[in-house]
């Protein structure tokens, strides 16, 4: 339970994080609330040898609005995110989302970012930007670009950020009908991970744990979009998914879960709106 | 008014919520000055022979003091010799570990029994050098075909224990062939029913620290009881009088901390070895690895009777794993086979018990150990029974109880009840949780086919505390000259509240008020002779003590107090609400404590006693579970909790109600989430606490507590024990409450954990059962 020894640097400004990165290479790792990172490493499953902290960059956290979409920066803690009065109004899938993240404490070290980029399928907050259509910006050496949510998750822990490229922003858009939407997280205890959830906005559905990514439910979303009852849609919501099996539930009840709580989050969203 | 009874605030808890426990990884004593970092190389198999071990690397790295194997214990004495296994010998009375063939090593020696089996401990300057140089130390293992459940145990395909021939180590009980007993019923119900492995998870780990010079070993433990743990230690070849074992603050215990485990004896043996001073606090991952867990049985049932509801015959079946070692050998499954008729007056009963070795950790106690799985099972079989036959579960609870005119009691498996009042406990709980009201709603919910139904889970249940009445407590009472009182009692708290249950005794018997006294527990320089906490028996015994001790000083004061009044012994009398000795009819005069220990020999008045009980006391109640279970997802929402438990005349409301909470939480925690889990390989996949899902604060709901006591005739303060009543009570009515939420549905049994996964499957097999029936009715 304790991690092996690492050199820890502290950056005091992104593209100080992003050079020391560049200097340090493959034996790097950006630490961010720690919450995923620090786990692993005193389960002595991941072992980087130098920890760049990202603790101290008032810089990347911040939540904006920006007419189209609102804007928030990669440190933004997931209780910033909860209690965010811009969101609330215009995202509050969002907001309410990051407030399902585990417990307070959690939420107070753990960043959306982090979140993001650590690529973990069983997360809330990525399946909640997927279905909101976010895009990412990272900076890497070589410059800024942006990654749409839907290209973004590549497999099991792995993202579309290349190594040293730090995640500065994700940008969401505000949606049609902000109150469209529903979060269904179904757990054993009220701080466990999610056995299977879903993220519904409008008619964009993105599925927790129901594969090596986070997922949109394209065969539900398909059949509503050609005027699919709730019911039937929903039938459809375990299609193409790729969910495992392991002690908390099989692959089989994974798909059932996917099945009850699309058409609830889909009756829930509708009602709302 | 005496104090008793009354509801008095927990004198430890400023101590502990504010300036912090002292618990052993906190101590500064001096002679714990440069203390050595214990960590344990585990193993990381569940079956292997070990064919070496290389320490060379880990002895390189900063900070390694030494690196020790079994190797390296050449000044231990040697072990008694194993001789031959006898399958048929008597089971050995008390909980003691098998020993001969079945020995358990302290470090391995040559094979490997379990993932996380100590093979090597290192010591370092640091914790963090322990870690990383332990990671260091290379273990050859020949990996040997694992025994990871019970089913492998019996199919024998491997033995832990070739010498042995058999991985079947103790079996017990009565002949449970004679089918005839359930000749003449018209409802019988068989089935098998899981009572699941568990882990106890105390807040605080196990830990220990040790320091041996001029002769004398010391060993601060966190430990349920201080003199036992010294005997236990005599392991390393010392007398226990050169041993001292002191218990600082202990953060729980549940069982898994009666005594001290082999780590600790490592521990001790190293500080002796190396002449250094070592601390080992185990991590919240080897906890979950390697302190013992509880329950681990698989039992089969069989009941019968009329159709009324009349219970004429049970039968139970018990198999226990008891883990990698016989620690307890048969003493779990025989408590359960000893409870298997609860609360209930059954004409036949049969029962009987087989322990199995198994690749898992060992299995000790754990708050009720094999009560709890007696309780569990009967209260499972009577629900089914009365599910079979169409019957109000509380109806045929009613039917079957003991009658209040029966006790003493003794039950066909030999239990000898002491005093219970059954139905009424039941009936409070019915009443309080409006039991009527409860079944219109669930018959409305049915009747309207709502997702959500609602489930309503009776628990009827008595359980045995004090076991081992006979050994007793010891107590000893100092009244000082400047009037305070120094209680040094046998008994060993560890979160229970002893010192203000026992401060409270002083300030009933003596008037010395509770401020005035001071509870000292576990350091055997103080107090050689106790026997410690487990079994519930800290206040019956502990108590007990400490009244007679008391009652004795007060004697001896009386005397004093008359010579100094000079006045007849009788006409002396102790006022116990102001603390004041007076002579009767003489208002005028009065001496305090102070003035009367002052004139004692050596100004202290004391008295030492031992208190033993004839038998064990047989606390009971009953307990309502009130659950809604969406069947659409199986998951489980427990909504209200209602108990009455009866453990005699309440001592302290407050301590009371804190024992029931914990064990009803733990009680409800075995039903719908706790389970250690291994694979086919051994191989542990419950290790940390994101996979063992421990119940928490937002699971539960307020418990409603109600009343009842029942004295028994046993010890003068008429109690019995409280510790593990809650856990033993609220196990079935939980699971009965999620079963009997779908009962209507054709599901009978569910076995623990109630995850959703479970019952959503009950629920769509026994759809796809009506459904066959139907269609082949057709
Ligand atoms: C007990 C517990 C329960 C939890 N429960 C939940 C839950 O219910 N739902 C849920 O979704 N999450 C849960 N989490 C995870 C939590 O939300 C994490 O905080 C989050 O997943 C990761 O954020 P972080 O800031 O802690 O990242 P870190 O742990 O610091 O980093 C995670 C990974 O991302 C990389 N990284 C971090 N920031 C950046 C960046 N800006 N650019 C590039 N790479 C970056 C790191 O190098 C690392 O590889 C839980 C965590 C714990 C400890």
């Amino acid at each position: 339970m304790i991690p092996p020894a690492f050199t820890y640097r502290r950056a005091s400004s992104a593209d100080e994080a992003i050079a020391l990165a560049a200097e340090y290479g493959d034996d790097a790792k950006y630490l961010a609330g720690g919450h995923s990172l620090l786990p692993l490493m005193k389960l002595r499953f991941a072992a980087p040898s130098v920890l760049i902290d990202l603790g101290r960059l008032p810089e990347l956290s911040y939540i904006r609005d920006e007419r189209t979409y609102v804007a928030i920066g990669a440190l933004t803690r997931h209780h910033d995110v909860q209690h965010s009065p811009v969101l609330a109004a215009q995202i509050p899938l969002l907001a309410h989302t990051a407030g399902r993240v585990g417990d307070p404490q959690i939420r107070h070290r753990g960043t959306i970012g982090g979140s993001v980029a650590h690529g973990d399928a069983a997360s809330d907050l990525p399946a909640a930007l997927l279905a909101l259509d976010a895009t990412f910006v990272a900076r890497g050496p070589s410059g800024t670009r942006s990654v749409q949510a839907a290209g973004f998750f590549k497999g099991i822990f792995e993202t579309d950020l290349e190594p040293g490229e730090l995640l500065t922003e994700i940008q969401v858009p505000k949606p049609a009908v902000p109150a469209a939407w529903s979060f269904q997280k179904f757990t054993k205890r009220a701080i466990d991970w999610a056995i299977v959830g879903v993220a519904v906005q409008g008619h964009a559905i993105a599925l927790i744990n129901m594969g090596t990514t986070p997922l949109r439910a394209t065969a539900a979303e398909a059949a509503l979009a050609s005027g699919a009852s709730i019911a039937d849609a929903a039938a459809l919501a375990a299609e193409g998914t790729s969910a495992g099996s392991d002690i908390h539930a099989t692959k089989a009840f994974r798909e059932h879960l996917a099945r009850v709580l699309v058409k609830r989050a889909l009756e829930e969203a509708g009602a709302r709106s | 008014m005496s104090i008793l009874g009354t509801r008095v605030i927990r004198t430890e808890d400023p101590r502990l919520l504010t300036a912090g426990g002292i618990y052993v990884d906190d101590l500064r004593e001096p002679e714990l000055d440069g203390a050595a970092r214990a960590t344990f190389v585990r193993s990381t198999v569940a079956h292997a022979l070990i064919t070496g071990i290389d320490t060379s690397a880990a002895l390189e790295q900063p900070g390694v003091i030494a690196v020790l194997t079994a190797a390296d214990m050449t000044d231990l004495p040697p072990p008694p010799p194993a001789g031959e296994f006898d399958p048929d010998a008597p089971a050995v009375e008390g909980p003691l570990p098998l020993g001969g063939v079945w020995s358990e090593p302290l470090l391995a020696v040559d094979r490997v029994r379990f993932v996380g089996e100590p093979v090597a401990i290192v010591l370092t300057d640091s914790t963090y050098q322990g870690e990383d140089a332990a990671e260091l130390v290379s273990v050859d293992y020949e990996q040997l075909p694992a025994v990871p459940s019970i089913e492998a145990a019996l199919a024998a395909g491997s033995l832990l224990f070739p010498d042995a021939g058999t991985n079947v180590c103790q079996k017990g009980g009565q002949d449970t062939s004679d089918e005839s007993i359930f000749d003449g019923c018209e409802v019988v119900v068989e089935g098998d029913i899981v009572n699941q492995r568990v882990a106890c998870l105390p807040m605080e780990g196990r830990s220990t620290a040790a320091a041996f010079s001029g002769g004398k070993l010391t060993v601060w433990a966190s430990t349920q009881n201080a003199q036992l743990s010294r005997l236990i230690l005599t392991a390393i070849g010392l007398p226990p009088d050169a041993i001292r074992v002191v218990a600082p603050d202990v953060g729980g215990g549940f069982g898994a901390k009666i005594g001290v485990d082999r780590e600790s004896i490592i521990v001790a043996w190293a500080a002796k070895h190396t002449g250094r001073p070592v601390r080992w606090v185990e991590t919240r991952n080897e906890n979950l690895l390697a302190m013992t867990q509880g329950r681990a049985q698989e039992l089969h049932i069989k009941i019968g009777g009329s159709r009324d509801g009349h219970i004429k015959a049970y039968r139970l079946n018990v198999l226990q794993d008891t883990g990698a070692y016989a620690r307890m050998s048969g003493f779990l499954p025989s408590l359960t086979v000893l409870m298997a008729p609860g609360v209930y007056d059954i004409p036949a009963v049969q029962a009987d018990y087989k322990v199995v070795v198994t690749d898992g950790t060992p299995i000790a106690a754990y708050r009720g150990a094999g009560r709890p799985e007696a309780a569990a099972t009967i209260e499972r079989a009577v629900d089914w029974f009365a599910a079979e036959a169409g019957l109000d579960p509380a109806r045929v609870r009613k039917l079957n109880f003991i009658k209040p005119g029966q006790f003493p009691f003794v039950t066909k498996t030999g239990a000898p009840y002491d005093s219970g009042e059954y139905e009424a406990a039941l009936d409070k709980v019915l009443a309080k949780a409006g039991y009527e009201e409860l079944r219109a709603e669930q018959r409305r919910r049915r009747e309207a086919g709502a997702a959500r139904q609602l489930g309503i889970g009776l628990a009827s249940y008595v359980e045995v505390t004090a076991g081992d009445a006979g050994a007793g407590e010891t107590c000893k009472i100092d009244v000082h000259s400047d009037g305070t009182a120094t209680v040094y009692t046998g008994s060993s708290a560890h979160g229970q509240g002893h010192h203000t249950a026992f401060a409270m005794l002083v300030q009933a018997e003596l008037g010395i008020p509770m401020d005035k006294v001071e509870v000292i527990h576990g350091d055997t320089d103080l107090i050689p002779d106790g026997v410690g906490t487990y079994a519930s028996r800290s206040l019956q015994l502990g108590g007990s003590a400490v009244q007679k001790a008391a009652l004795e000083v007060k004697d001896e004061a009386a005397r004093q107090a008359a010579a100094l009044f000079e006045a007849a012994e009788a006409d002396v009398v102790l006022d116990a609400d102001t603390g004041l000795w007076q002579v009767r009819g003489d208002p005028d005069k009065s001496l305090t404590w102070a003035q009367v220990a002052s004139e004692a020999e050596g100004g202290t008045l004391m008295a030492n006693v031992r208190f033993t009980q004839a038998m064990p006391t047989f606390p009971f109640g009953s307990q309502l579970s009130l659950v809604e279970v969406d069947t659409e997802t199986g998951k489980v929402t427990l909504l209200r909790h209602v108990t009455c438990d009866d453990a005699g005349p309440v001592l302290n409301p407050v301590l009371m109600e804190g024992q029931r909470h914990g064990g009803i939480a733990q009680g409800a925690a075995q039903a719908l989430c706790e389970e250690v889990l291994y694979d086919a390989d051994g191989n542990p996949l419950t290790s940390t606490l994101a996979d063992y899902g421990a119940i928490t604060a937002a699971e539960l709901p307020s418990f409603e507590l109600v009343t009842s006591e029942t004295p028994t005739h046993l010890n003068p303060l008429g109690v019995k024990g409280i510790g593990e009543a809650g856990t033993i009570g609220a196990t079935p009515a939980v699971q009965n409450a999620v079963i009997d939420a779908v009962s209507h549905l054709g599901v009978r049994h569910i076995d623990m954990p109630l995850t959703p996964e479970r019952v959503w499957t009950a629920i769509q097999s026994a759809g796809l059962r009506r459904h066959v029936r139907e269609a082949s009715a057709k």
